[in-house]
């Protein structure tokens, strides 16, 4: 595939390219609208923070690479509040030291985008081998009660596409939204399509703001009662809010001697998400209506699935293909049709044991084949073939 | 009856949480009286601090203000600034938020030189956890966590700032108010990392377990033990149990400011992307 002319916008590269997911992932950013990245240098994600600080400044925004991910974390939190989209990107051993101001981002509820290219861990482990090991983290790596939104992706495409989604989650709701992608989406190279600016501008979303004019009485956590949400001021507009990561109420007082205020701020935060879940959660189907044998596949682990699971159809088997798109929150209540109506469940991810956890809270544990990889290879079609016709038989 | 600067401090928020005799009221205040007697405009003010006693500033000043988490302040402070660099940045905490826990991002912020102010409030101890050994107490000194005594160096912070970069270096007691306002209102007026050291009162945490047992004796104390430096650079600034060097050590004009920087290489590189003179391909 030949390269399109260079086009006419900056910000939106509309046109058909052959490139690597990390690159699609930062062309997702920008054209969302991202103007700030922060980061440190971590493979296998690099790549990203490479392509923002080439990209960013052409655009007019702001690239900065910190001293650490706990710094990197905490400058998103500064410039989403400066009035900016704003993201970092990194790896397991990154993700980890992020978790802190993850914390801070929730309690916060701050919008921003953080990308974790996994890799193979524990601690140093695998940095140039793909995995899918940061799944509970992703969700329960910080300190208390939160919840969060985080996508899987599984082509250079959506690497592309699944980045702007993660934004307007993170700016709708508030929150940080995580693309969950692994080394072999972020470093393989295939074909991606850059739509047209209006196109993607239509798909948009922007944080609610204010609605009170600076200098009249204004509660920066006051939510919307039907989304939960509250409207969010900037810094330098003259509301002189106050936030803070200790509880508080909805003026952002401190609270921390009340259990009413305790209660209520974090069943929010967490019900901003649980409560819209319908609104969030997206997945893929393949032939659940009569599958015998259903098999279980986010990232790119869902290509072979999704293969394997065509080849078992044509050999007569009812095969289907349940792919969370959105890790979190968990497609639990389709996880719970296919449980009911389905003999087998293959659960194929490349760790020892994470989402197969979530799959167990919704389907019979009996019936389910957990099917684990590490290292470098992920699950081949012929082996998730193999493993259909097993649980067929 | 109004207090004079109760036009500075946020509505609700005090009184503070501060111990009787602690020094923090004094730096809060002299902070607020620099910022009246210069007419600063409060909505170009963002004020950030981390966790700790000195970490609940952010909440007494009525600006934009966060509470970050623990050493997060100048990182998150960082990022706020260079997407909004026509605010002023303040930054107040203690010393073992931005020299422990943080020290690696205030070493980094005053390498870049990035435009801020960094107001130390320097105990000796970490106060609001109970009294435990700090980067900066001294050799020799009892606290909870050292027992019998402190066996390890303490940084001495006005060296450390003016090794890692800072434009503005200065370092006064709270029985200095008054030059402590005038530094502040000095290095509010500058441009580049500006850092001001204060050594503060910690009766309840650091002085009863160091014969400092009230906030008199705490005080007559820093009179005691302080000498004004004029003249001095970095090196004269010697700080322990014995004598504390205060003034100003640092004080340079014309060294390039990050942000400055930032937004010129960002302008430049935007206009050379408009006129076509980058081709960006996938």
């Amino acid at each position: 595939m030949s390269m399109n002319e260079a086009p006419g916008r900056l910000d939106v590269l509309t046109g058909t390219w052959f490139t690597m997911g990390d690159i699609a992932c930062a062309e997702g950013a920008i054209a969302a609208g991202c103007r700030f990245f922060a980061g440190y240098p971590i493979t296998p994600a690099s790549e990203i923070m490479e392509w923002m600080a080439y990209r960013l400044p052409q655009v007019g925004g702001v690239y900065v690479q910190m001293e650490d991910e706990l710094g990197s974390m905490a400058a998103v939190i500064g410039a989403s509040w400066a009035g900016v989209k704003a993201m970092t990107a990194t790896s397991g051993p990154g993700f980890s030291l992020m978790q802190e101001n993850l914390g801070l981002a929730v309690m916060t509820e701050t919008p921003c985008v953080l990308v974790n290219v996994m890799r193979g861990g524990p601690s140093t482990g695998q940095p140039t081998k793909m995995g899918q090991q940061d799944i509970m983290q992703a969700k329960w790596g910080s300190h208390g009660d939160y919840e969060l939104i985080a996508l899987a992706p599984s082509s250079v495409q959506e690497m592309f596409d699944f980045t702007i989604e993660a934004f307007n989650y993170a700016e709708r709701y508030r929150c940080p939204a995580i693309v969950l992608a692994d080394e072999t989406v972020g470093h393989m190279r295939e074909k991606l399509v850059i739509p047209e600016p209006e196109e993607i501008e239509k798909r948009l979303v922007s944080r609610k703001r204010p609605r009170t004019p600076p200098g009249e009485p204004f509660a920066p956590f006051m939510p919307d009662p039907e989304d939960l949400v509250p409207p969010m001021p900037h810094f330098g507009e003259g509301y002189h809010f106050y936030a803070t990561g200790l509880t508080h109420d909805e003026w952002g007082k401190v609270r921390t001697d009340s259990a009413e205020a305790q209660f209520k701020l974090v069943s929010r935060l967490c019900d901003k998400i649980r409560k819209n879940k319908d609104k969030i959660i997206k997945y893929e189907a393949l032939w659940l209506e009569d599958a015998d044998v259903v098999i279980v596949a986010y990232g790119i682990v869902s290509r072979s699935a999704r293969a394997a699971v065509k080849l078992a159809r044509e050999e007569g088997i009812k095969a289907g293909l349940l792919r969370p798109i959105t890790i979190w929150p968990f497609p639990d209540e389709i996880m719970a049709d296919v449980g009911e109506r389905a003999k087998k469940v293959i659960v194929a991810e490349v760790n020892y044991g994470q989402l197969v956890r979530e799959v167990e809270r919704r389907v019979d544990w009996r019936k389910v084949i957990f099917f684990p990889k590490l290292g470098e290879e992920f699950h081949t079609v012929e082996e998730l073939l193999k493993a259909v016709r097993a649980a067929a038989r | 009856m109004k207090h004079p600067l109760e036009a500075y401090t946020r509505e609700g928020m005090i009184p503070h949480i501060w111990c009787p005799g602690c020094g923090n009221g004094i730096i809060l205040s002299a902070f607020l009286k620099a910022l009246d007697e210069l007419e600063f405009d409060m909505d170009r003010l963002a004020v950030i601090s981390g966790i700790g006693c000195m970490g609940r500033v952010a909440g007494y000043v009525n600006a934009d203000a966060f509470h970050t988490t623990h050493g997060r302040a100048l990182a998150l402070a960082f990022g706020l600034k260079v997407v909004r660099p026509e605010l002023k940045v303040v930054v107040i905490s203690g010393d073992g938020d931005l020299f422990a826990i943080g020290g690696n991002h205030f070493i980094h912020a005053a390498r870049r030189n990035v435009d801020m102010l960094v107001i130390c409030s320097n105990n000796f101890n970490y106060g609001m956890t109970g009294g435990q050994l700090g980067p900066t107490t001294p050799l020799g000194a009892r606290t909870t966590t050292t027992p019998y005594q402190n066996i390890e160096h303490p940084f001495n912070l006005v060296q450390l700032a003016a090794a890692a970069g800072a434009v503005y270096v200065a370092r006064w007691t709270v029985v200095h108010p008054r030059r402590l306002k005038e530094s502040i209102k000095k290095a509010l007026g500058k441009r580049g990392f500006c850092f001001i050291e204060v050594i503060s009162a910690c009766t309840e945490g650091y002085g009863r377990r160091n014969e400092l047992r009230s906030a008199l004796e705490f005080m007559k104390w820093l009179r005691e033990v302080s000498v004004i430096a004029e003249g001095v650079g970095p090196e004269g600034a010697y700080i322990g149990r014995d004598k504390i060097v205060v003034g100003e050590f640092v004080d340079i004009e014309g060294k390039p400011e990050y942000t400055e920087l930032l937004w010129s290489l960002i302008n430049d590189v935007k206009a050379r992307a408009e006129r076509g003179e980058i081709r960006v391909a996938l």
